[in-house]
């Protein structure tokens, strides 16, 4: 028995992300719009407000008491100022992780939505960038919220604030992205459950509230080494106007926080949907 | 001068040869080999847990052979998965419809995702809801469906980027018989317009109205080939007689009956008496002094060639 190739289908593809990648993610994200239509509008809202509650009880309640915070580089600045670009960063991570975890928990496991796609020509690639970009344009309109209310309430500092809007595309593309590789490898609800075990620490001691100073060193090594302090810095000091050479390195964080995210979220796709 | 005559023979649209697919050591496809011509209505017939749907899947290009030779469009689905997808509707053997959008956005989302331009998908799923006897409910949820709606709208999404050999597993277990009826006809339609169909099937009235040809598996291997016909002639007589004698009798009559016909099966509930003449040997039966409670004579099916190859019946 002969296997003599016919004719190739279609354009030759590049053979490197050929077999996971069709170019073809705006597809799988514009599914994502569309099914996003029929979801509960309040579930969707309420993301939003939480961060604005907290800078609203904290910032301006507890801001009367406290009065002033030194930052990381020295500057002294109101409260409110100093815990609202820590609670925009929460605002884009909680919209990233909102769609990264939960719903692609569900469509994993229960939708088999994935499985649909790919038997079409999509391949596992395609299929995360666009669920991660799905989940990251939730991050990106929570952020967007959040940045008119400080704005509104005088809390952008500088000028620069206004870099606070890529930086937030990026913090929610890697906490999309992460979130989305963490939970392809998740098969039960009580591993899920460990997510939130995370973030609620996470969201607490990442210099959200109070400056990194107070921990003992071996504290703040952790601290440092969790994705929230990054974000949480590169918009403070973006807010504040405090520009420096370490919010380069935060932003080469989530670079590598991406990165690594899409890796493991197509190959565990692959392992799984493409045996 | 006398011309000589050359018949163009189509290249085969899949070639399998040894194909198999082990997991941790067990081979669920122990070794296969077919080949499916364009425009063929192909089955494979067998029990659960036969290896058909995992068959199916390397031929969809979604799962890796272990080893073995695949060309599916003559392309080796480890380099080309994404190119051989383009080119084949695949219904699996359990819906995975898009419980979060409606009917028609199931047809022309799932075209999206071949990268089909949105006017172009948008007019062929207008078609297919047509096809699929669907167009009324074109607004509804998935949810809201019925199983055999579900089913012919998985079957339209597979037809979406107007596929060349659409893959069905088990396209009608688990739904009612009128229902049943109801996807024959359309799948049979599609075999007039010279789609090439390749599915699998554990129904042996659905193999024998469905296939031009057919292979029987049995624990991973291909028992025999052929079409249903050529099958119950080459593996079964013309005719059964199938008798009843109540279960405690069955076994002991069966032994008593041997030599009877050409061939006699017992099963649990019944004996089944080959032959090219059932009636003459329900006679014969009956002249020998046994009663039966229940009598029927049918023509052989391919049921009868599984039991013949395997010695058990294909759906438990
Ligand atoms: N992913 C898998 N991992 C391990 N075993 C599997 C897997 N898929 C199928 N099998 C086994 O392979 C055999 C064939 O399965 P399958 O192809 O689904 O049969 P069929 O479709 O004919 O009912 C079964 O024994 C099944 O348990
Ligand atoms: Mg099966």
């Amino acid at each position: 028995m002969t296997f003599a190739p016919t004719r190739p289908i279609g354009p030759a593809r590049n053979r490197f992300l050929g077999a996971v990648y069709a170019r073809n993610s705006s597809a799988v994200m514009s599914r994502g719009l569309l099914a996003t239509r029929s979801s509960n509008v309040a579930i969707v809202v309420s993301g939003f407000f939480e961060p604005v509650f907290y800078l609203l009880s904290m910032g301006i309640g507890l801001g009367a008491l406290v009065g002033t915070v030194v930052t990381t580089t020295g500057q002294e600045v109101s409260y409110a100022a100093f815990i609202a670009p820590a609670l925009l960063a929460v605002s884009a991570m909680n919209g990233a992780i909102y769609d990264s975890t939960w719903n692609v928990f569900f469509k994993m496991n229960y939708a088999k939505l994935y499985e649909g796609m790919l038997t079409t020509s999509l391949g596992p690639l395609d299929v995360a960038l666009g669920e991660i970009a799905l989940a990251l344009l939730r991050g990106v309109l929570y952020a967007l919220g959040f940045l008119i209310v400080m704005q509104s309430l005088g809390l952008n500092l500088s000028w620069t604030a206004i870099l606070a809007l890529p930086a937030v595309v990026l913090i929610a593309f890697g906490f999309a992205s992460l979130g989305m590789a963490v939970t392809s490898y998740l098969t039960t609800f009580q591993q899920m459950d460990w997510i939130n075990f995370v973030m609620l620490p996470m969201f607490l001691f990442s210099a959200t509230f109070y400056p990194l100073s107070v921990y003992p060193e071996p504290i703040q090594w952790i601290v440092q080494a969790l994705p929230l302090w990054h974000g949480v810095e590169l918009i403070r000091g973006l807010t504040t106007g405090a520009l420096s050479m370490a919010l380069l390195g935060h932003v080469l964080y989530y670079l590598v926080m991406i990165a690594i995210g899409l890796v493991f979220t197509t190959s565990r796709l692959k392992k799984l949907f493409l045996d | 001068m006398a011309r000589v005559s050359v018949g163009i023979v189509p290249a085969p649209v899949i070639t399998a040869s040894a194909l198999t697919k082990t997991y941790k050591g067990f081979s669920a496809v122990d070794g296969i080999s077919f080949e499916v011509a364009p425009g063929e209505s192909f089955g494979l017939l067998g029990p659960n847990g036969a290896g058909k749907s995992t068959t199916m899947r390397m031929v969809g290009a979604v799962s890796t052979r272990t080893s073995g030779e695949l060309a599916i469009l003559g392309l080796d689905p480890d380099q080309y998965g994404p190119e051989i997808r383009s080119q084949l509707g695949v219904v699996p053997q359990s819906d995975n419809l898009d419980m979060e959008l409606r009917v028609r956005d199931n047809l022309i989302v799932y075209g999206r995702y071949f990268g089909l331009p949105r006017a172009q998908v948008a007019k062929r799923a207008d078609e297919l809801l047509e096809f699929a006897q669907l167009a009324d409910r074109a607004k509804s949820k998935v949810d809201d469906l019925s199983g055999g709606m579900k089913r012919r709208l998985t079957i339209a999404r597979a037809l979406i980027n107007d596929p060349r050999i659409l893959l069905l597993d088990e396209p009608t277990t688990g739904l009612d018989p009128q229902a049943r009826h109801i996807l024959w006809d359309r799948l049979f339609r599609l075999k007039e317009q010279g789609t090439t169909l390749v599915l699998t099937t554990h129904y042996m009235d659905e193999a024998e109205q469905l296939c031009d040809r057919l292979v029987v598996v049995d624990k991973g291997r291909i028992m025999a080939e052929g079409s249903p016909a050529a099958l119950i002639r080459e593996y079964s007589s013309r005719e059964v007689l199938e008798v009843r004698f109540g279960s405690e009798r069955n076994e002991a009559l069966g032994e008593q009956l041997a030599g009877i016909g050409d061939r006699v099966e017992v099963l649990p509930d019944r004996v089944l008496i080959y032959s090219s003449n059932g009636e003459a040997v329900l006679e014969r039966i009956t002249q020998l002094g046994h009663e039966p409670i229940t009598s029927l004579v049918r023509r052989s099916s391919l049921e009868d060639v599984f039991l013949r190859l395997t010695g058990r019946t294909l759906v438990e």
